[in-house]
């Protein structure tokens, strides 16, 4: 079985088949990193770039350990954005990248569309680590291996994506996948912070968090990026924690067992509780754990296609 | 034979000439001119150094000596006018000259253009406006000036209107922008009310145009910031009371949403001085365009969503959309390679536009030949109060000339333009602009021919 895709840009139009594949390939990971020598040979020689226009620090180490257990070669490039605001850099800075013969390239980007960009100048397999407000696929990947994981099914499942859907990556990548599995998908937040059109992605839209719990089995809850353009967007993070924050009072006012998932990392007292971030619905740690395997699974379908 | 000197620049553009001709018969074409009410099929042209001598039958006499050009089946219009053109001098010549831009639209059909006031520095001065005309000057194609409406297109202080009109402006624009604000609006149609010169309005709410594509579905599918249709339709609105209130005349330019559309139908219901004009990449493509991410889909305002385009052949056709422009905006490759956030806004189009317009809108029959030249060679012309050209003997000859069926591809290495930023490579296009003449020189088979 192979991928039927020399990149991983996404996941919209990725088929059901592909995400099945990468899923039950990081299982098998999964095992390895529970070993005392959480390591394979299986990408040995191959050289992986990370090139990160935009500061993370969890998804590149993330990245990072998986291309070390897959015994790969990799190499951080990061650049600040202020410094490449121009493209003629992008496109120079990776021809030059591609001149060291690079097998891979794992890019962050806060442009949308500077993927599927690099895909058209170098021959590399190039995975997107996360473009702009575009897509994040390997965040959604392992969101959903965790929740396959913990209630063993995606199909039927429902789950609603909670905050500022606008301006999250994570958001459409979950959207596209979840709903290519099987799931139904809702999103909950302020208005602002939904993009006008989100219903025909065939998404339902909540605005009560109350609503949103009592119809879902999972949460997926976003990260307010508050230091960001999306501050702008609601009134006052009080506001935001009282009428959008899962606390443990919510949750059991409206009594149901759910599970809750957050890409991290989290503002604590915003978009969840401290009670919450900690109790015991949450996976958030899991996650993290899970997103090594994950990535590994893709490096590894991937840098061993033809 | 030594040549005149305006003929310098043509050998500095390297463009060959292949010779001069003081008699040329341009035999059986179709005349069409649909201001003159003219529809003859299958007739002769004399043109006696660079005019027109005899319209009809000749007779031997008449064409003795006379080089015969055969263009059987070929559609003689009124030179077409493209009147949004940049062309970027001065400021940016590495993107495009007067004159490339000028080749650009004899190669493209047109005979005569208007350019906007976006250089740098801005047409807010009589000297940017000489140094212009000065360049264009012995060329074929009229260059017409469209000054600015305020003092480097700030929005903040009036333009020496009265001044840059005796320059030979025709038109005033922030273009590239809308006017700042309401009142200084409200001035600048009141200013300009003296001179009976309408005001080109960019319609775009600035607090709400900071996104990079329409705002619709696929601009959520793509991550991109999104710009909505009423960015566009707010200031068509707040343009339209004004220049009702004030008396002024606003021409509206690449006019793209459905919205807009009904408020310029309306407003001409009610009889107020308002036109407008569309682009052929408005008419021809959608927001889906933008899917590859291709930055030669990203222009200002934004490729608009399907119903929007319906309701640009519908404003075609019931008369609210007056003229074909093309926005011509000519960007180095360098810029435009960039990620789609930050690659600059608009692609070329004066060699595009007339078969973009023939294969769009003729052939798909939302518009017929007749009122299709008016929107290309006679409206533009009457909102600049520019003469039209006339077909009778004694006139300036000043003709497109038109192959309404040929079938060919879009090959942009090809180019007179400086710039190649356009979607439209590789397109296959019925109908193109087979040559023009204008002002004793003709544009045919990529060469100049002194009439």
């Amino acid at each position: 079985m192979s991928l039927s895709t020399k990149h991983l840009l996404g996941l919209q139009g990725v088929p059901k088949e592909d995400i099945q594949l990468i899923l039950d390939t990081a299982t098998t990971f999964r095992e390895v990193l529970e070993r005392p020598i959480k390591r394979v040979p299986t990408l040995q020689g191959k050289t992986i770039v990370n090139l990160f226009y935009e500061n993370s620090t969890r998804t590149r180490i993330s990245f990072e350990l998986a291309e070390k257990r897959l015994s790969a070669d990799s190499v951080n490039f990061a650049v600040s954005a202020s410094s490449v605001s121009k493209g003629e850099s992008f496109k120079d800075t990776m021809r030059n990248i591609e001149a060291m013969k690079v097998d891979m390239v794992v890019v962050r980007h806060f442009a949308a569309g500077a993927p599927l960009f690099l895909t058209k100048i170098c021959d590399a397999n190039v995975i997107n680590a996360g473009d702009g407000i575009h897509e994040h696929p390997t965040q959604a990947l392992l969101d959903m291996y965790s929740i396959r994981e913990k209630l063993m099914k995606l199909k039927g499942l429902k789950v609603c994506i909670v905050g500022d859907i606008s301006h999250s990556r994570v958001a459409l990548s979950n959207i596209y996948g979840l709903k290519t599995m099987g799931a139904d998908v809702s999103v909950c937040g302020p208005l602002t912070m939904i993009p006008r059109y989100i219903e025909e992605l065939g998404v339902k839209v909540i605005y009560n968090i109350d609503e949103a719990i009592q119809e879902n089995d999972v949460l997926n809850v976003l990260r307010i990026q508050l230091e960001r353009k999306a501050r702008e967007y609601f009134p006052s993070i009080r506001e935001y924690a009282k009428y959008f924050g899962i606390t443990e009072d919510r949750l059991e006012k409206n009594g149901k067992d759910i599970l809750i998932l957050h890409p991290g990392p989290i503002n604590r007292g915003v978009e969840l509780s401290s009670g919450v971030a900690d109790g015991l619905n949450q996976i958030i740690l899991r996650q993290v754990t899970n997103g090594v395997a994950v990535r590994m699974a893709v490096l590894y379908l991937l840098g061993t296609l033809n | 034979m030594e040549l005149p000197s305006g003929w310098q620049f043509y050998i500095s553009s390297e463009l060959l000439i292949k010779g001069i001709i003081m008699k040329a018969v341009l035999k059986n074409i179709n005349l069409l001119h649909p201001g003159q009410k003219l529809n003859e099929k299958e007739i002769d042209i004399l043109l006696v150094n660079g005019l027109i001598s005899k319209i009809g039958n000749l007779t031997k006499v008449d064409s003795a000596g006379a080089e015969v050009f055969n263009l059987s089946g070929k559609y003689v219009v009124p030179g077409l006018f493209d009147m949004h053109v940049h062309l970027r001098e001065p400021g940016r010549e590495d993107e495009e000259t007067v004159i490339t831009g000028c080749n650009a639209a004899a190669n493209g059909g047109y005979t005569g253009i208007a350019c906007m006031p976006n250089t740098e520095p801005a047409i807010d001065s009589v000297e940017v406006v000489e140094l212009i005309r000065k360049q264009a000057s012995a060329h074929l194609v009229d260059v017409h000036i469209v000054g600015a409406a305020t003092l480097g297109r700030k929005g903040e202080v009036i333009s020496p209107m009265a001044e840059l009109k005796d320059a030979g402006v025709v038109a005033f624009s922030d273009d590239g922008v809308a006017i700042k604000t309401a009142g200084i609006l409200k001035r600048i149609f009141e200013y300009s009310k003296m001179f009976n010169i309408p005001i080109i309005e960019h319609c775009e709410d600035e607090s709400l145009a900071s996104g990079a594509m329409n705002e619709g579905v696929n601009s959520t599918m793509l991550g991109l910031p999104p710009i909505p249709s009423i960015a566009e339709d707010l200031i068509v609105i707040r343009d339209i009371l004004v220049s009702e209130y004030t008396g002024g005349r606003i021409h509206i330019a690449h006019i793209s949403t459905k919205k807009s559309i009904e408020f310029v139908r309306e407003a001409k219901r009610k009889g107020l001085k308002v036109s407008a004009e569309v682009t052929p990449h408005h008419f021809t493509l959608t927001d889906d365009s933008v899917k590859t991410y291709d930055t030669n889909t990203k222009m200002s305002p934004p490729l608009r969503s399907q119903h929007d385009l319906d309701e640009i052949c519908r404003g075609l056709q019931d008369g609210t959309i007056d003229c074909i422009a093309s926005d011509h905006a000519p960007h180095s490759i360098e810029e435009k390679e960039a990620e789609f956030e930050h690659a600059p806004n608009g692609i070329t189009g004066l060699e595009t536009q007339v078969g973009l317009a023939l294969t769009e809108l003729f052939h798909k029959n939302i518009l017929n030949l007749e009122k299709l030249i008016e929107k290309m060679a006679i409206n533009p012309r009457k909102v600049l109060n520019i003469p039209v050209p006339k077909f009778e003997a004694g006139q300036i000859a000043n003709f497109t000339i038109l192959d309404i069926d040929e079938i060919w591809t879009v090959d942009l290495t090809k180019s007179k333009s400086k710039s190649i930023n356009s979607p439209f490579d590789k397109r296959l296009l019925t109908g193109k602009a087979v040559a023009v003449i204008n002002k004793g020189t003709m544009f045919y088979q990529d060469k100049y021919i002194m009439l």
